[in-house]
C-alpha cells in the first residue's frame, strides 16, 4: 500500500511539474502524432500483421521501425500523419535491438524531437502508435497515456526463444505493446521521444505480456550503427523463411512421410559449421520444441523472427547435444506483399 | 449513504491521504501551492465523477448476460447496445448507483449501430446523465468510463475507468457481425466485457459516447487499451426511431464510393433504382461533403454515413469537370426490412408457424406490445399520441371547416386554394386542378408537374383539424431534420418529430416542430419514385398557430412553385 502511495505520489508530483510549463494534451498528442508514420508491409498470415509503426528521425525521410517480418516485403509502405503515402527504402537492420531503419524520398518532414537524458519511474507518458490498425491515410495515430513504472534491463521472450535484446527498458503501465504498436513513439509530457515502442513480447519470468519501450540513446545508437553499416545483419536472398540452408543445414532429403530430420551435410562456412553442427546429427528440437519430422523441423524454423536466436538440439553418438546458431538470418523478399491497405 | 456517495468518499479519503504525503515529500523543494492545485483537479474529477454516476444502469439479462446502460432522460429512456439486449427478450432488469433495482422494457434497436433504448420503469425523476456535442471532443481529452464490466455491478455500484480519447472519428468495420461502429471515439480508458452501452463521459462528467468494442487479441478478451464508443451526436441522431419503437436501419446513398489514383473520393458504383441517381449522381463524380462534413477519405464517407439513419435527406456536395454540384439526396436503407428484423431477432421478426411466442413478463406486460416491423409497438403510440397532442394544443387557432389559402406566387401570379375534408382545389395561373373524393389520392398527384401538392395539403389540413388518427393508418417514424438543405451532421442538428401515414394510395410524412407546427410534408404517389416535398415557412418570432407565410413545393429534385400567403384572406370561413 505504501509502494503504491508513492506511485501516486509520483504520478501526482509530475503533473503538478508538467502542469506549469507544458503545453496542453491535446496539443502534444497532436505534436507528436505527427512524427509517427504507419508503416506497411508483409504479412496478414500466420497471425501475424502487415503493420506497424514507425518514427520519423529526420526531415529528409529517415524512419526508425521495429524490425520484424512486416519488413520481410518488397513493397515496404509509409503512411504519413498528413496522409501521404510512400514507398520506402529499407537501409537496414540492427539485430540485438531488433530496430530496422526506413527510409523515404520526402523533406521538410516532422521529425521527432529527442528527449535528452533518461526518464524515470514515474514520468507521465504518451504512446503513439499505428495500434490494431485503426488509423489509416490521414486518420492520426492513436494516444495513449501512462506511466513509466520502471527502468530495467529486458528479460522477455518471443515464443520460446529470449529476446536478443537484455539491455535497459522503459516498462510501462499501460497496453502500449498491442499489434501494430511496435515502432510508435514514446513521448513525455511536452511531446519530447523518449523511446520507441518495442515488439510484443512477454516477460521470461511470468510468461506475462510486456508493455515496454526501448529508450531513445539506444534507438539512436541503432539507427546510427544501421546507417553506417555497424549493426551486422545477414540478409539471404532467393531463400523461404522455411529452409534450413539459411542457417547453412542441408537435411536429408525427403522420403518418406515423416523423414527423420537427419542432417546430411553442411554449407561450408555458414553458421552452421561455426556452431559445431555435425553430418549425422539428429534434429529432436528447434527453439526448445520437439521436431519429429524434416517438415517439422523447417515449420519450427520457419516460426522464428529474423534476427531472433536459434538453438537447436541434436542427438549425436547417443548423446543429447544443444547447438547454438545465433540470430536467424533475415530472408530476402520472402513473403508477398499484401495489397495496398487503403 | 448511497453507493455512490460511498464512491465519492472513497475518493476524498485518498485525496485526504495525498494532501499529506504531498506536503510531506515537496516541503524541501517549496512551492507551496502545490497540493491545492493537485486537489483542485482531483476535487473536479471527483465532482465530474459523482454527477455522472447516478444515471449509469447496470443490466442483467439473465441467462443472456448483460453490460450497462445510460439514463437520458427523466422518465427512464436509457441507452445501451443493441448486443447487449439482443438475446433478452422483452424485458431486462437494471440496477443503479441508488442501490435498487428497476425493471425495464427493450423499446427499440438499432442492430447496424449497435444501440438500443430500453426504459426503466417506475419513476418520473430519474438521474439523467448530460450530453455533449461529441464532435468537439479532441485527442488527449480526460475521459472516463461508468459501467458495470464483467458484470461486477451486482452490488449495484457501477465500476469507473479513467483514461483519454485515443482517436476521434474512427471507422471500425464490422467483424463478422453487421454491428458496425463508424465515427466512433477510442480510449484508452478500461472498456472490458460488461461495459457495453454504458457511458463515455468527458472531464466534466458529460456524455460522449455510448461504449461498445473494444480491440481484443492474443491477451484474451479483457482490456488492451483500445475501447470504441459510439459518439453521443449518433446516439440523438438515432433517438427519434429508438424511441419510436423501431427496428432501426442505417443508411446507404445507393452508391459505393472508392479513392481514385489522385486520392479523390469517387463514385465508382451506383443503383439507377437510388434517389442519389435521381438527383444525377453519376460514376466518377468525386465527393466534396455529405451532411456538411468533408470527404476527403472513404473512411470519413462511411463515417459520416454511418451516423445517419435511413430515411434523412441530406445535402451531398459533388465536383464533376471541375465544377462543384450541390445536391439534396434521401439516404435509403442498407437492409431489407425482413432481413433486418432476421438479424436482429426477436420481436419484430414475423412470427414462425408453430414457433413459440417468447413468454412476456409480468411487470413489463402493460408496456410492451409485440407487432411485426417494430420492436415495441406500444412506444410507437406513446410517441404518435404525443405528437397528437403538440399539434391539438394549436388546434384553437385554426378554422374548423374549410380552408381557403390565397395569395401570390413568387416567379408571378396569384393562387387560390381550398381545402376541405377529401375534396380540394388549387387555381394556378396555369389552371385549375381538383382533387375528388371518389379517387385514391396516387392517381391525381395533382397540379401537374408537383407530384401531389394537393393532396399533400389536405393531409396536412386532416392532420391539424382532426389528428393523426384522421389521416389513414399513421406511425411515429421518428426524428428528421427540420431543413434537409442545411442540414450538417457536425453541428446540434436542428430535429423534429416526423409521423407517417398510408391512406388513399400514398404515403406521406410528416415533419413536426416542438411547437406543434407542420414544417414539411413529403407524400409518395408511388413507392418507387420522387415524393411531393413541401416546406412550411412559418412566421418567425414565437407566436405558435395561425398559417405559414410560405409553401414551397418540389418536385423530381425540382422547384414546383413558391406560394407566398396572404395573410389578409388566410383561413377564411367557407363560401
Amino acid at each position: 500500500m505504501i509502494g503504491r502511495c508513492f506511485v501516486i505520489v509520483a504520478v501526482v508530483l509530475a503533473a503538478r511539474v508538467a502542469a506549469a510549463a507544458d503545453p496542453t494534451p491535446q496539443l502534444v498528442a497532436a505534436r507528436a502524432a505527427k512524427s509517427v508514420v504507419k508503416v506497411y508491409g508483409a504479412g496478414g498470415l500466420r497471425g501475424l500483421e502487415a503493420y506497424q509503426s514507425g518514427i520519423i528521425l529526420t526531415p529528409d525521410g529517415r524512419i526508425a521501425t521495429a524490425m520484424s517480418t512486416v519488413l520481410d516485403a518488397e513493397g515496404i509502405d509509409c503512411v504519413l500523419d498528413d496522409g501521404r503515402r510512400f514507398e520506402a527504402t529499407l537501409v537496414g537492420f540492427d539485430p540485438r535491438r531488433e530496430l530496422a531503419v526506413l527510409s523515404i524520398d520526402a523533406a521538410d518532414l516532422p521529425a521527432a524531437v529527442p528527449a535528452e537524458g533518461r526518464a524515470a519511474a514515474g514520468a507521465r507518458v504518451l504512446a503513439v502508435s499505428n495500434l490494431f490498425g485503426v488509423a489509416v491515410g490521414d486518420e492520426r495515430a492513436s494516444v495513449q497515456r501512462g506511466v513509466i513504472a520502471t527502468v530495467v534491463p529486458l528479460e522477455a521472450r518471443r515464443g520460446a526463444a529470449d529476446a536478443p535484446y537484455t539491455g535497459t527498458v522503459y516498462v510501462l503501465d499501460f497496453t502500449t505493446n498491442n499489434p501494430g504498436s511496435p515502432g510508435g513513439a514514446l513521448v513525455d509530457a511536452r511531446g519530447r521521444l523518449l523511446g520507441m515502442i518495442g515488439k510484443e513480447l512477454r516477460a521470461s519470468a511470468s510468461g506475462i505480456w510486456l508493455n515496454y519501450a526501448l529508450p531513445v540513446d539506444e534507438v539512436l545508437a541503432g539507427c546510427e550503427a544501421i546507417v553506417e553499416g555497424r549493426a551486422g545483419m545477414t540478409t539471404v536472398a532467393g531463400a523461404t523463411p522455411f529452409d534450413l540452408a539459411i542457417l547453412g543445414i542441408v537435411l536429408v532429403p525427403d522420403l518418406l512421410d515423416r523423414t527423420p530430420p537427419f542432417v546430411e551435410a553442411l554449407v561450408p562456412e555458414s553458421a552452421a559449421v561455426r556452431a559445431g553442427l555435425a553430418a549425422d546429427d539428429l534434429l529432436i528440437a528447434v527453439g526448445g520444441r520437439a521436431v519429429g519430422s524434416r517438415s517439422a523441423a523447417e515449420r519450427a524454423v520457419g516460426a522464428i523472427a529474423a534476427g531472433d536466436p536459434v538453438r537447436v538440439t541434436v542427438i549425436r553418438a547417443g548423446a543429447v547435444v544443444d547447438v547454438d546458431l545465433g540470430p536467424r538470418p533475415r530472408v530476402a523478399d520472402a513473403i508477398p506483399a499484401p495489397e495496398a491497405t487503403p | 449513504m448511497s453507493p455512490a456517495a460511498a464512491h465519492v468518499g472513497w475518493r476524498r479519503g485518498l485525496g485526504g491521504l495525498l494532501a499529506v504525503i504531498v506536503i510531506t515529500a515537496t516541503a524541501p523543494g517549496g512551492g507551496v501551492d502545490v497540493e491545492a492545485d493537485v486537489l483542485a483537479a482531483q476535487q473536479a474529477r471527483v465532482a465530474a465523477i459523482g454527477r455522472a454516476t447516478p444515471a449509469a444502469v447496470s443490466i442483467f439479462a439473465g441467462e443472456s448476460g448483460g453490460g450497462s446502460g445510460v439514463l437520458l432522460t427523466r422518465d427512464g429512456y436509457a441507452a445501451t447496445n443493441f448486443h447487449v439486449v439482443q438475446s433478452a427478450g422483452p424485458a431486462v432488469t437494471c440496477g443503479l448507483a441508488d442501490g435498487r433495482l428497476y425493471d425495464a422494457v427493450v423499446v427499440g434497436v438499432d442492430p447496424t449501430g449497435d444501440l438500443a433504448v430500453i426504459r426503466l420503469l417506475g419513476r418520473d425523476d430519474f438521474p439523467v446523465a448530460e450530453p455533449a456535442d461529441s464532435d468537439r471532443v479532441q485527442v488527449g481529452d480526460e475521459c472516463f468510463t461508468i459501467g458495470n464490466p464483467f458484470l461486477l455491478g451486482t452490488d449495484l455500484r457501477p465500476s469507473v475507468s479513467a483514461g483519454i480519447v485515443s482517436g476521434v472519428h474512427r471507422y471500425q468495420f464490422p467483424a463478422g457481425t453487421i454491428l458496425e461502429y463508424t465515427d466512433c471515439l477510442q480510449v484508452d480508458a478500461a472498456i472490458n466485457p460488461g461495459n457495453s452501452g454504458g457511458g463515455l463521459f468527458d472531464a466534466a462528467g458529460r456524455l460522449i459516447g455510448i461504449n461498445g468494442r473494444a480491440s481484443f487479441e492474443k491477451r484474451g478478451r479483457v482490456n488492451v487499451g483500445a475501447g470504441y464508443a459510439i459518439s453521443a451526436n449518433q446516439v440523438r441522431n438515432f433517438l427519434g426511431p429508438l424511441r419510436a419503437g423501431r427496428l432501426c436501419d442505417h443508411a446507404t446513398l445507393g452508391a459505393t464510393v472508392a479513392t481514385a489514383v489522385d486520392g479523390r473520393v469517387v463514385v465508382s458504383d451506383i443503383l439507377e433504382s437510388s434517389d442519389a441517381w435521381r438527383r444525377g449522381l453519376r460514376y466518377d463524380d468525386e465527393l466534396v461533403s455529405l451532411a456538411g462534413r468533408p470527404v476527403r477519405t472513404v473512411n470519413a464517407f462511411k463515417n459520416v454515413l454511418g451516423i445517419l439513419p435511413a430515411g434523412w435527406q441530406v445535402p451531398l456536395v459533388i465536383r464533376r469537370d471541375g465544377r462543384r454540384r450541390d445536391l439534396l439526396v434521401r439516404l435509403q436503407g442498407v437492409h431489407a426490412p425482413a432481413k433486418l428484423a432476421a438479424l436482429a431477432g426477436g420481436a419484430a421478426e414475423e412470427p414462425r408457424p408453430g414457433g413459440s411466442e417468447p413468454e412476456v413478463p409480468a411487470a413489463v406486460r402493460a408496456v410492451y406490445e409485440r407487432r411485426v416491423g417494430f420492436v415495441n409497438h406500444h412506444f410507437n403510440v406513446l410517441e404518435r399520441d404525443r405528437v397528437a397532442v403538440g399539434l391539438a394544443a394549436l388546434r384553437d387557432s385554426l378554422p374548423d371547416g374549410p380552408w381557403v389559402l390565397a395569395g401570390r406566387i413568387a416567379a408571378g401570379g396569384e393562387f387560390r386554394i381550398e381545402l376541405a375534408d377529401a375534396t380540394a382545389s388549387i387555381d394556378l395561373p396555369t389552371g385549375t386542378s381538383t382533387l375528388a373524393d371518389d379517387e385514391a389520392f396516387d392517381r391525381q398527384p395533382v397540379p401537374p408537374g408537383s407530384g401531389g401538392l394537393l393532396p399533400a395539403l389536405v393531409l396536412w389540413r386532416r392532420l391539424v383539424v382532426a389528428g393523426p388518427a384522421a389521416v389513414g393508418q399513421t406511425m411515429y417514424w421518428g426524428t428528421a431534420p427540420r431543413d434537409p438543405a442545411t442540414f450538417t451532421a457536425d453541428a446540434a442538428g436542428d430535429l423534429v418529430d416526423v409521423l407517417e401515414s398510408a391512406v388513399a394510395g400514398v404515403v406521406a410524412r410528416f415533419g413536426v416542430d416542438p411547437a406543434g407546427r407542420v414544417v414539411w410534408i413529403d407524400l409518395w404517389a408511388s413507392p418507387e419514385g420522387d415524393p411531393c416535398e413541401v416546406r412550411l415557412r412559418w412566421p418567425d418570432g414565437d407566436a405558435a398557430g395561425g398559417m405559414p407565410a410560405a409553401i414551397d413545393a418540389r418536385f423530381g429534385g425540382e422547384p414546383f412553385a413558391t406560394l407566398v400567403l396572404d395573410a389578409a384572406v388566410v383561413a377564411e370561413a367557407p363560401r
